[in-house]
């Protein structure tokens, strides 16, 4: 049926045929959006759906259009994105109680620059309270099931807009990656996801997790949909003074390059070994098998801070996140609650709001945070993190003098069931291993489905690329996705179940 | 004796006394609020009186998502003080937070700097009132931002027993610098009046160097006063107090001198002091203990992550050192000099704020003596029973050149300047529009003053017996009755030259 | 190397303001008592010779004129607000009884 294939098609195929005149943007979005009522209830990828603004902003594309305006490439495809972006009078809860209805009185830079592109926004995605989490299972409202096995999580924090591209509910979305909240979801759930450079996409607008490791970027289905998605957020912005002047270029020309020409790539020895599925490797190395056959360059490179990363991560992270979380105290805006004994004050409302608003994973990072950064304890925590991040950064340097781009399996499970982790904060912050190396050290990273694991579950593919080299993990993904493409037949997404409910 | 607010301690030493035994240690911070179109971090205005909260963007609201940005003006503002300041400029330096919960503080941290402070190492030569210099020195000056402001409503109108406050987040984000000094030492009993005179230089300089209005009436300068005594210069220092609204220089010269002579007291009662704030209380004359913090200040510093670090490049440091206007004492070296004023003439200028007044003055056309004089006289005797500033009194520089140069003229003479210049004071315009309206010039007429002194002579013959006589002084009398006779408003060397004519004649 | 206590997180949690009943305070105890030993490795190789890294990339001088630009609505700000009067925020008396 026409409707079903605009809701099966990449973002690039929706563009060419809007303007070829073939569909319009009110046909694509509604097509989307009927999808969404349909799916979704099973799926609950979307906390909110903006059907009215979707479909104004879709008919003044066409408009635009018919009346013979020059429009972006993109314009008139829907998009999806992360409820941690804030969106002008759009309900924007972070995943929490404690902004439970909260209406932004301005939008992200990342979403004003949807909306010159003309992309109608069609909701707000779930996500771990507060970009907190490795499985959305931590959302206030309830999680986000993966359209593979509505039993399992599908990765986080931003498991609502992996879910969303992979259930066909939106052709592409916008995540958060502060320690993989994007590519991991994309491993888990056959979609593709991309960590740009820190600094590449503007943060003004995005709810801090840690303001040193957030980055936003593209979720998608293809390699070439998250470049073009790329090139319309990853521009300089005067409001964040984190903001490269200099983003990285030429990403779409690097995902439509189709060879490697010689391209070295490092296998990284620390991230891959014990603690990673069977399944997981088996896949990788085949994916690498694949590359070295098109022409690559394969060493084995070793990064031994890489040990320590996890655990400066959970420093570095608590500490920022405990600070970027003191606003939300119910004086300025969001829930307020009062003590139910005692006096009743400032203080007393401030400590009975968060105490009420936030849930156990935040309470638990904010605490850690405060302690790490507390007066005796600083050095011993927050400043040797700060350490390990100068040799991490080392270790990634001395690599790419080997290797022109590093890989590894994105995450070493395949998607859990709920429930497996979530009393165990230890065993989940493990699922970000091998992705969190790349936030500590400010490179880009990029992964895509490389396969099904042997519990015919989808595998990602970890790319990592120097800071500012975006284009290379373009280049490589690219190449990746179309020879893993022909071998297979056709995209990993049509291996998933199929979700329409039936009538 | 004024009953103490402290019911703990004992009654206040006398002050002498106390400064007799115990040895002052001083710190004394200062905020200056910079005179920025925009804020620290973001573009809204600086305003005065508007609305509440309409002067904000979501960054000077602490709204989720919002961040900083580095106001330029800000940071020149900052360099032109350290060097004001003899400070040395940092090579690089960074902003950190500040984390504490207050409604006022939107993030619930404050955007400041901690340990690279952008200047450092600097000192002040203050001058006393009798001459002596000071040297105050600096241990930092560094960059952060205002609070909102909160209302409380309810209750006494003070924090204390408030029902519940008002926050306007207007003042939220305007840029602040904040001045530490190093341990004051050596001052002894003259602690409170170095005080004083630290934060009136500091007055000055800001307003000499452009960066800020600098009224401590209008909160532009806030100054807080740690206090310690010890037992002598040898000794360690002791515990100290930080006495925080001190809202005028002479409340910082008097909470000073209050609170050495209560640490005096409780020491001398064998008690101990609490390191704590203290509130001043201008009414009562008293400081009062303030609210105990249960958080024993754990800011948890750390450095900014939103924020990239500040090298101001030599080069800039030294252009901004090219265009430092003429700092204060040097400006008033040199005028002491050009007036050819003695030490004490010039302290004395300084001491009663006449200085920029005397200077417009002479640069409208007086000379400095005649300006000395209008300002350091009359209108400083105004200026005292009316209770106001010199600088507030309603006349300015240019009226007093003009009145000045209507005297030289001949014009009017000093009895009928000063009723020209209190209808200048009273509005009545300009002085010559009051010489005009009250009809005040020196009657030149020759024949009008000749029928004056023939109906003096004629009413006074045994005078003129006198003067014929020898008497030469006893004319006065005759020029007193013209006078009288012409409302004062005769030449009196042209009236006596009409009466030697006439008597002689 | 350190241990997270019950003490220790009640005290943390009153300077981060937030409320904790007894059973989340010890809860929490045991939880980050693991991961504070966890992360505590970090100091195996943070040496005195290696440097800080605060940013991810080396950025300095980021700064802006010192020009006026828009400002939020009042009533749009005003909107989000839990307690609002004229024009204000209104917020809880800020200090309970004099601890």
């Amino acid at each position: 049926m026409a409707e079903t294939s605009l809701t099966h098609r990449s973002a690039a195929d929706l563009a060419d045929l809007l303007r070829r005149g073939e569909t319009s943007s009110v046909e694509v979005t509604q097509a989307h959006l009927d999808r969404t009522a349909e799916v979704d209830p099973a799926v609950h990828a979307y906390l909110h759906v903006n059907a009215e603004e979707a479909l104004a902003t879709a008919a003044d594309v066409d408009a635009r259009r018919a009346a013979g305006e020059d429009l972006h490439e993109l314009a008139g495809v829907p998009i999806a994105v992360k409820d941690v972006v804030v969106t002008k009078g759009q309900v924007t809860t972070a995943g929490s109680k404690i902004l439970e209805g909260w209406i932004p009185p301005y939008d992200a830079t990342l979403v004003r620059h949807l909306r010159a592109s003309g992309m109608p926004i069609l909701g707000k995605t779930n996500l771990d309270e507060f970009a907190m989490g490795s499985s959305t299972e931590h959302s206030a409202y309830g999680p986000t099931r993966n359209p593979w096995d509505l039993e399992r999580i599908p990765g986080g924090s931003g498991g609502g807009s992996a879910a969303a591209v992979a259930a066909h509910l939106a052709p592409l979305a916008i995540g958060t990656d502060t320690g993989g909240s994007i590519r991991q979801p994309a491993a888990v759930t056959g979609t593709v996801g991309v960590k740009p450079t820190y600094g590449g996409v503007s943060r003004y607008g995005l709810i801090a997790l840690a303001s040193s490791l957030d980055q936003a970027g593209p979720v998608s289905r293809t390699v070439l949909d998250s470049a073009l998605l790329h090139e319309v957020i990853g521009v300089h912005d005067p409001l964040d003074s984190t903001s490269l002047t200099d983003p990285a270029g030429g990403l779409v020309d690097a995902a439509r390059a189709g060879d490697l020409a010689g391209m070295r790539i490092g296998v990284v020895r620390e991230l891959g070994g014990e603690g990673y599925q069977p399944g997981v490797r088996a896949s990788f190395d085949h994916a690498v098998d694949l590359l070295r056959g098109a022409g690559a360059d394969v060493v084995e490179v070793s990064c031994p801070s890489f040990d320590y990363a996890l655990a400066a991560y959970y420093l570095i992270l608590p500490a920022e996140a405990s600070s970027n979380l003191a606003k939300f105290d119910g004086m300025r805006f969001g829930l307020r609650v009062e003590p139910e004994e005692g006096p009743v004050t400032a203080e007393t409302v401030m400590a009975a709001t968060r105490g009420a608003g936030f849930g156990d994973e935040v309470k638990r990072r904010i605490i850690l945070g405060t302690h790490a950064l507390s007066a005796g304890y600083y050095d011993a925590y927050y400043g040797s993190a700060q350490k390990v991040r100068t040799l991490i950064q080392r270790d990634f340097a001395a690599a790419f003098e080997l290797a022109d781009v590093l890989v590894s399996p994105t995450a070493p499970t395949t998607a859990f069931r709920f429930g497996e982790k979530v009393d165990d904060p230890l065993a989940m912050y493990l699922n970000d291993v091998a992705t969190i190396p790349a936030n500590l050290a400010g490179v880009p990273g990029l992964s895509l489905p490389s396969g099904l694991s042997d519990d015919g579950l989808p595998v990602g593919f970890q790319v990592l690329a120097p800071a500012r080299e975006d284009a290379r993990l373009y280049r490589v993904g690219g190449v990746l996705e179309r020879l893993l493409t022909d071998e297979r037949g056709g995209p990993i997404l049509d291996r998933a179940p199929d979700l329409e409910v039936k009538a | 004796m004024s009953q103490p607010h402290d019911v703990t301690s004992p009654s206040v030493q006398d002050y002498e006394d106390a400064v007799r035994r115990y040895d002052p240690v001083l710190g004394i911070e200062v905020h200056v609020e910079l005179g920025t179109a925009s804020k620290m971090f973001d573009g809204a205005p600086q305003t005065f009186g508007a609305e509440p909260n309409t002067a904000v963007t979501p960054v000077s609201l602490g709204l989720p998502g919002a961040l900083p940005v580095v106001n330029a003006a800000a940071v020149e503002y900052a360099i032109r003080i350290g060097l004001a300041l003899n400070c040395e400029i940092a090579e690089t330096c960074r902003f950190a937070r500040k984390n504490y919960f207050y409604p006022d503080v939107p993030k619930n941290f404050q955007t400041s700097q901690y340990d690279e402070p952008i200047a450092f190492d600097g000192h002040l030569d203050v001058e006393l009132e009798d001459g002596e210099i000071f040297r105050v020195e600096i241990e930092r000056a560094h960059m952060e931002e205002d609070a909102g402001k909160n209302t409380h409503v309810g209750g006494s109108g003070r924090i204390h027993g408030a029902e519940y406050s008002l926050v306007d987040y207007n003042r939220a984000g305007i840029p602040l610098v904040e001045i530490v000094t190093k341990p004051i030492v050596g001052a002894r009993e003259r602690a409170p009046e170095v005080a004083r005179a630290y934060v009136s230089a500091l007055r000055d300089i800001f307003r000499s160097l452009g960066v800020s209005e600098a009224r401590m009436e209008r909160g532009n300068v806030r100054a807080d006063v740690n206090v310690s005594l010890r037992d002598s210069a040898d000794a360690a220092f002791g515990t100290r107090t930080e006495t925080k609204n001190v809202n005028s220089f002479r409340s910082i010269e008097r909470a000073v001198r209050h609170e050495i002579s209560r640490q005096a007291g409780v020491l001398d009662a064998g008690g101990s002091i609490t390191q704590e704030t203290r509130h001043w209380h201008e009414d009562t004359g008293v400081t009062s203990p303030g609210r105990v913090k249960s958080d024993a200040e754990d800011y948890r510093y750390f450095p900014e992550p939103d924020l990239v670090p500040l090298a101001p490049s030599r080069e800039w440091v030294e252009q901004i050192r090219a265009g430092l206007p003429e700092l204060p004492s040097v400006r008033r070296r040199r005028l002491q000099a050009e007036w050819e004023l003695s030490d004490a003439e010039m302290r004395d200028l300084v001491n009663a704020g006449a200085t920029e007044l005397v200077e417009a003055t002479v640069a409208a056309g007086a000379t400095p003596a005649a300006a000395r004089k209008w300002w350091m006289g009359e209108l400083a005797r105004t200026a005292k029973s009316d209770g106001v500033a010199l600088e507030d009194l309603p006349v300015r520089p240019e009226h007093i050149a003009e009145l000045q140069s209507l005297v030289d003229d001949g014009r009017l003479n000093d009895k009928l300047a000063r009723q020209a210049l209190a209808g200048v004071l009273a509005g009545e315009g300009s002085p010559e529009e009051v010489v005009t309206a009250r009809g005040l010039e020196i009657v030149s007429d020759d024949g009008a003053l000749e029928a004056a002194v023939d109906e003096a002579i004629a009413a006074n013959p045994d005078v003129v017996e006198k003067i014929r006589g020898g008497k030469v002084q006893a004319a006065g009398a005759l020029v007193g009755a013209v006078m009288k006779a012409t409302r004062g408003q005769a030449d009196a060397g042209k009236v006596r030259e009409i009466i030697f004519s006439r008597v002689e004649g | 190397m350190s241990t997270i206590s019950s003490d220790e997180v009640a005290r943390v949690a009153a300077l981060a303001r937030i409320a904790l009943n007894q059973d989340e305070i010890e809860r929490l105890a045991g939880e980050l008592d693991v991961i504070a030993n966890a992360v505590a490795r970090v100091g195996e190789v943070a040496t005195p010779d290696v440097p800080a890294t605060s940013h991810p990339l080396p950025l300095a001088n980021v700064m802006r004129p010192d020009e006026v630009t828009e400002t939020l609505d009042v009533h749009e700000v005003m909107a989000s607000a839990p307690q609002a009067e004229d024009g204000m925020f209104a917020v809880p008396q800020i200090l309970g009884e004099d601890a």
